[in-house]
């Protein structure tokens, strides 16, 4: 497992059917997910507006696990200089950048009939407001620098000083007073949900990671193919 | 039974599923198109002469 995360032959031969499983994996949950979701009853107090929790808690979670992968992998990458850990790093951020914009965009469809308004400048969304601009920020400075090995060190300190983010996104509803709802899920006292509603809501999770991981290897494998295009171009004009 | 009522609310849920469904499609077609042209490109140099290790 360690050699099929440091050697780049030995990844793609385990990202290869690694990546189709966890894709398929990832449709079986979502369809589950899915059909879990709409047999749930509308919430006594919500509505019909439970459904958009489904998918945007795991949205929201899978904004801050993305970064957590996308800061693990830069400080490999800076660290021990190790290629796969680059392209790691560079294959997460745009999928991070999608999940954050899905969990700002589902947030405030549910906020507007739930609280009145699109958006608010409490902690949480600020925080995540945040977060999704250190993904385009280190997209941004990705593409600004044309050297490869400058770019890939300046991207992971972006990266890692955005770490410093993650509690604060996760806390934000404990320090501060917000509009945002604390956390329903992950409780001393255990979930303030029914299972009726955290079955769909736990399945959508999975699903939506099994999804990232999927898309995550095929990305790090184009990054390889990258790399190894460039060198082969180079040899070839040399 | 499943139930795809959304009520007075639908004008919210549903435009949150659509963009769900819309930001996932352009996921998965972005990374397949860069793994597709990458993975040509570095065939069709792997085809060259010099080109017979396969370097990072």
């Amino acid at each position: 497992m360690i050699a099929a995360l440091t050697n780049p032959r030995a990844f793609m031969r385990f990202s290869r059917w690694a990546a189709p499983t966890l894709g398929a994996i990832a449709t079986v949950l979502g369809a589950a997910g899915l059909w879990l979701d709409f047999a749930a009853r509308p919430d006594y107090q919500q509505g019909y507006t439970v459904h958009i929790m489904f998918i945007h808690v795991p949205a929201a979670w899978m904004s801050l696990f993305v970064y957590g992968c996308l800061g693990v992998a830069s400080f490999l990458g800076l660290v021990f200089r190790h290629a796969l850990a680059d392209a790691a790093a560079r294959a997460a951020a745009p999928l991070g950048a999608g999940f954050t914009l899905l969990a700002l965009a589902t947030g405030s469809l549910w906020g507007r009939p739930m609280w009145g308004t699109w958006w608010v400048w409490d902690a949480r969304l600020t925080s995540v407001l945040v977060l999704f601009l250190f993904y385009l920020g280190y997209m941004a400075l990705d593409a600004a620098i044309d050297d490869e090995a400058r770019a890939s060190r300046a991207c992971a300190i972006l990266a890692l000083v955005g770490l410093i983010n993650l509690p604060i996104v996760h806390y934000s509803v404990v320090w501060w007073n917000t509009l945002h709802q604390g956390s329903s899920v992950f409780r001393a006292d255990g979930p303030a949900m029914p299972l009726s509603y955290l079955a769909p809501l736990l399945t959508l999770t999975l699903a939506y990671m099994a999804a990232f991981g999927a898309l995550w290897l095929v990305r790090i494998r184009s990054e390889v193919w990258r790399r190894r295009a460039g060198v082969l171009a180079l040899r070839a004009a040399g | 039974m499943l139930d795809f009522d959304a009520g007075k609310y639908a004008a919210f849920v549903w435009p949150a599923y659509g963009l769900t469904a819309i930001v996932f499609v352009m996921l998965i077609a972005d990374t397949l198109a860069r793994a597709r042209r990458w993975r040509r490109a570095a065939e069709r140099d792997e085809d060259q002469p010099e080109g017979a290790d396969t370097p990072l």
